[in-house]
């Protein structure tokens, strides 16, 4: 059964229970034990046994930074070590209510900053494709695990590219929703104006099984909208009147093979009857500047809280201030610190305007420019990563090359849009990902054209590991 | 050299500011479903969201933005149509996030007045929760332990801030006193200063009378009664001036006042002022009002006091005092109102039953505790100012009205405390005139205070039932007529 079931995707096992040749309990075992023989880094936890009710869907694999209610949740930080939280967030709260069960916390980088999972404090995560190279980030340890086939199907986070630059990286389908599509209440924060929690699946029909089940308007969240309408289930085989808008494809660090595959894809949107044609967001050279600042400025406040005293493990020692600052010394991490230095100093008196104001106006610059797309086209695509996965260790050194991993996802969030990347090709033996955004809560449309080019593109590459 | 304390001295005039916060008396907190404290067991009245977990969001009170809007209207604000929260960031351990979410460049409403000093802002925030320090000081410096009770953080606040438009310690009071009347009669509040429900903050500086630039300013923190608040901006008033006056520069710093010992000591300096590094809060939505919001809010209003007072003065015809009283009292300004019901030639003896013998017999108690119905009331004070019965019997007869309740004749027949007739009381007249030749003597001879063994005896013999006045007249009468 193991192999059969490996091969199948999520959907796919659903119908195996639903048609009674699977238990749930038989399932989830199956994947719990997959799960605790993973050997990438992946998991920082995983369930003990099968739960009583073990619900009607295949288990999920969840994102550390996601609070589940007596389970550890600690956004891949030393500083909520032994955090168990007296709640569970409410996009996992809707998949059990749906039916799915946690299977276990995947690895990410602390507090979701990063763009290759090497910032964790629990380890790196390695990619299931080459084990000397980064699985991504901040949701590595999700994408990972299914490509690797250690979970079914996964949740993550996207502050700046989280879910979509893993999910590129790994060869998987990631969806980061339009914000306020998925309620955020029990994600442990990073930057609240831009996160979203959204799926890492093995195809574009589970992620949007995934999204029909996380949206939702929340009273606990209240800047959550839920998606208008019905999430149907993608079944477009041709893109005929569909027009994409494509851009960035005369950057400098873009790598030639990963630039070859896109082409290869716009080829095929052509071939099912789309449009291409390429367009300028002459703003979206200044995403990263933006972002960089922004993200930080939010994180500075909300990574505020944990000093040692109220949720988990402090560092003794000294009086007060002495235990708050050995707790941060010891509990933060490199990136993290350095984050909340440029946030601190970005709101700070006399400068507030200089940076947080001036990176705002670029935000809303971005987003006028991606509207002002939308009246010419359906779509705007790119690649999702400019690069395939990149060594471990490769960029640690050099924080601003990190930072340019997000290049081509950043926009999306600034503008609060969604954007899907699904996986069309190889370069140098590595997963290449293609990156389709849409109009806020224009899901529905951006995965039936995923769902079309999925078919016509034919993934089947599966990491050797 | 001595100090300039004599007001007709001052060559300086104070320019003085309140910030007064306010907890609003909504069933739960700012941004969770928790009941608010009183006086609960520390630290049950907490929730993931009020202790700042990892992960939980805000959400706004309607009640308590229904109840801001109110005050904002109270006090003729303009209703900003889109006001946002922001975080203000400050490390304290009363504050789990680490920031409080109030408001800052836009608050929920602008340029409005109380009286005749300005608002210049009303804005909505939550409150910190509460420290208890242990040690002699009862403050963090010295202390050996401090513990934190999370039951009052996350309590909404209101925080109202006037423009400097005071120039005297007396008028900071007495500001303080209308605005917390104010509030209380909207019923958005407790207001009680010692509990913490009602809180001030002065800004006080002065200037070379009759100049029209600010001098630099001192916050004076967190006095909790108009005495000290008075005492505390006096104290203030007269440091700053003997600074000036000794050639020194007031120093921009924020003050904490002792009222036991009169001291002001310095709580932060300038250069420790905090870098609060304020941003809009991305968790919140802003608060628009809608038509219907703002129409709630509107009809919620009562007649607040100053328009009471003004009212009361003028319709019933009562002395600017006793109007401001029963309109500062909201309880006896009802009372007196439901027991004139339009009988407004009645008015004043009402208010004046009500804010003399009524007042005294309460003392702290209050008035709806006791027995005692408006009608009856009216009936006792009619019964008295037509002469049916004496001031003392009225007196007695309120007693029984307050304690048991009932209907004032019937009390008065009960305990045969009607006038005496005049038949009766002429006859008890002629009897203490004739038991006392020594008292006549002496008034025929001048000494007209000698009728007080008369006026005694009548009083006696009627049990008080007598008028006292008319007693005397009769007595007059009869002696001259002798």
């Amino acid at each position: 059964m193991s192999n059969e079931l490996l091969s199948l995707t999520a959907a796919q096992q659903a119908e195996r229970i639903a048609a009674g040749d699977v238990s749930p309990g038989e399932l989830f075992e199956f994947w719990r034990e997959r799960a605790a023989g993973d050997d990438l880094g992946s998991y920082l936890w995983v369930a003990d046994e099968a739960p009583e009710d073990a619900g009607t869907l295949p288990p999920i694999a969840v994102k550390d930074l996601f609070c589940v209610e007596g389970v550890p949740s600690m956004a891949g930080s030393r500083i909520l070590e032994g955090y168990r939280p007296p709640y569970t967030a409410t996009s996992v709260r809707n998949l059990q209510d749906a039916g799915a069960r946690v299977l276990g916390k995947t690895n990410q980088d602390e507090f979701a900053m990063g763009s290759s999972n090497e910032n964790s404090g629990f380890g790196p995560v390695q990619n299931p494709w080459d084990r000397e190279r980064v699985p991504g980030g901040s949701s590595g340890g999700s994408a990972a695990a299914v490509a690797a086939g250690t979970a079914p199907w996964a949740i993550g986070t996207d502050t700046g590219g989280s879910i979509r630059q893993p999910a590129s990286l790994c060869g998987i389908v990631g969806l980061k929703p339009t914000y306020g599509a998925v309620s955020r209440y029990g994600m442990i924060a990073f930057a609240s104006s831009l996160d979203q929690c959204g799926p890492l699946t093995r195809d574009v029909t589970d992620a949007a099984i995934l999204l029909g089940h996380l949206q939702g308007r929340d009273p606990c969240d209240s800047t959550s909208l839920g998606i208008p309408g019905d999430i149907p289930l993608p079944s477009a085989e041709r893109l005929d009147g569909r027009r994409f808008g494509v851009w960035g494809m005369e950057e400098p660090g873009l790598e030639p093979g990963v630039a070859d595959s896109v082409r290869a894809t716009l080829a095929k949107i052509e071939e099912l009857g789309g449009g291409v044609q390429e367009i300028d967001l002459p703003n979206a050279r200044h995403g990263i500047a933006a972002y960089y600042v922004i993200a930080p400025a939010e994180a500075s406040a909300n990574l505020a809280r944990y000093d040692g005293v109220r949720y988990a493990g402090r560092s003794t020692g000294g009086d007060l201030t002495s235990m708050y600052e050995q707790t941060r010394h010891d509990g933060f991490g490199e990136e993290v610190k350095r984050r909340i230095m440029i946030g601190s100093y970005a709101l700070s008196s006399g400068y507030y305007e200089a940076y947080y104001g001036t990176a705002q106006k670029v935000r809303t610059k971005i987003a006028q420019d991606l509207a002002a797309a939308f009246e010419d086209v359906d779509f705007v695509v790119s690649p999702t990563s400019a690069t395939v996965a990149f060594k471990l260790g490769e960029r640690t050194a050099d924080p601003l090359a990190m930072y340019l991993s997000d290049y081509y996802t950043v926009p999306m969030p600034l503008a609060g849009i969604p954007a899907i990347s699904i996986p069309c090709g190889l370069s140098e033996g590595l997963p290449v990902g293609f990156q389709i955004a849409g109009p806020a809560f224009s899901e529905a449309r951006i995965l039936d054209a995923a769902h079309a080019l999925e078919k016509s593109i034919g993934f089947e590459a599966v990491p050797v590991g | 050299m001595t100090p300039i304390t004599e007001p007709d001295a001052r060559i300086y005039e104070p320019v003085i500011g309140i910030e007064i916060h306010v907890q609003l008396r909504t069933r739960t907190k700012m941004f969770c479903g928790c009941a608010l404290s009183f006086g609960e067991e520390p630290n049950t009245l907490v929730c993931p969201v009020c202790l700042g977990h990892p992960g939980t969001l805000p959400v706004t009170n309607a009640e308590a933005v229904h109840y801001a809007l109110m005050i904002a209207m109270a006090f003729e604000c303009d209703i900003e149509p889109r006001s946002i929260f922001h975080r203000k960031n400050y490390f304290y351990p009363d504050l789990p996030k680490g920031y409080q979410i109030s408001q800052y460049d836009i608050p929920l409403g602008r340029h409005g007045r109380l009286g005749d000093v300005r608002i210049h802002r009303v804005h909505m925030e939550e409150d910190a929760a509460k420290l208890i320090h242990a040690g002699s000081s009862g403050r963090i410096h010295g202390a050996s332990t401090s513990v934190v009770d999370f039951n009052r953080g996350g309590t909404p606040l209101v925080e109202i801030v006037t423009e400097p438009d005071l120039t005297s310690a007396a008028q900071a009071a007495e500001f303080g006193r209308l605005l917390q009347a104010t509030l209380r009669r909207m019923g958005v509040s407790d207001v009680n200063m010692e509990e913490g429900s009602l809180r001030m903050d002065a800004n006080v500086s002065i200037r070379p009378a009759g100049t029209a630039t600010l001098g630099t300013k001192t916050e004076l923190k967190n006095m909790n009664s108009f005495r000290f608040l008075e005492r505390g901006i006096e104290a203030e008033i007269a440091r700053q001036e003997q600074i000036l006056h000794d050639g020194g520069e007031v120093e921009q710093e924020t003050l904490h006042y002792d009222p036991q010992s009169g001291n002001l000591t310095t709580l932060r300096s300038k250069e420790e002022a905090h870098d609060y590094r304020y941003f809009p809060e991305p968790d919140l939505v802003p608060i628009a009002p809608t038509e219907e919001m703002l129409t709630r809010a509107r009809e919620a209003l009562p007649e607040l006091p100053a328009a009471r007072a003004e009212r009361l003065e003028r319709d019933l015809e009562l002395p600017a005092e006793t109007a401001r009283l029963l309109a500062f009292r909201s309880d006896w300004g009802d009372f007196v109102e439901q027991a004139v019901d339009g009988r407004n030639a009645l008015a004043h003896n009402v208010a004046n039953w009500v804010t003399n013998e009524l007042a005294a017999r309460l003392g702290d108690r209050e008035l709806g505790s006791t027995r005692l119905e408006p009608r009856a009331f009216a009936e006792l004070v009619e019964l008295v100012v037509e002469k049916k019965i004496s001031a003392n019997a009225g007196r007695e007869v309120l007693d029984v009205l307050i304690e048991e309740g009932g209907e004032p004749t019937a009390i008065v027949e009960a305990k045969g405390l009607g006038r005496a007739e005049s038949g009766e009381l002429d006859e008890i007249v002629s009897r203490a005139i004739a038991d006392n030749p020594d008292a006549v003597e002496k008034i025929r001879a001048g000494k007209v205070q000698a009728i007080g063994a008369i006026v005694g005896a009548v009083m006696r013999e009627t049990k008080g039932r007598a008028d006292g006045g008319e007693v005397q007249r009769m007595i007059n009468e009869r002696i001259e007529a002798g």
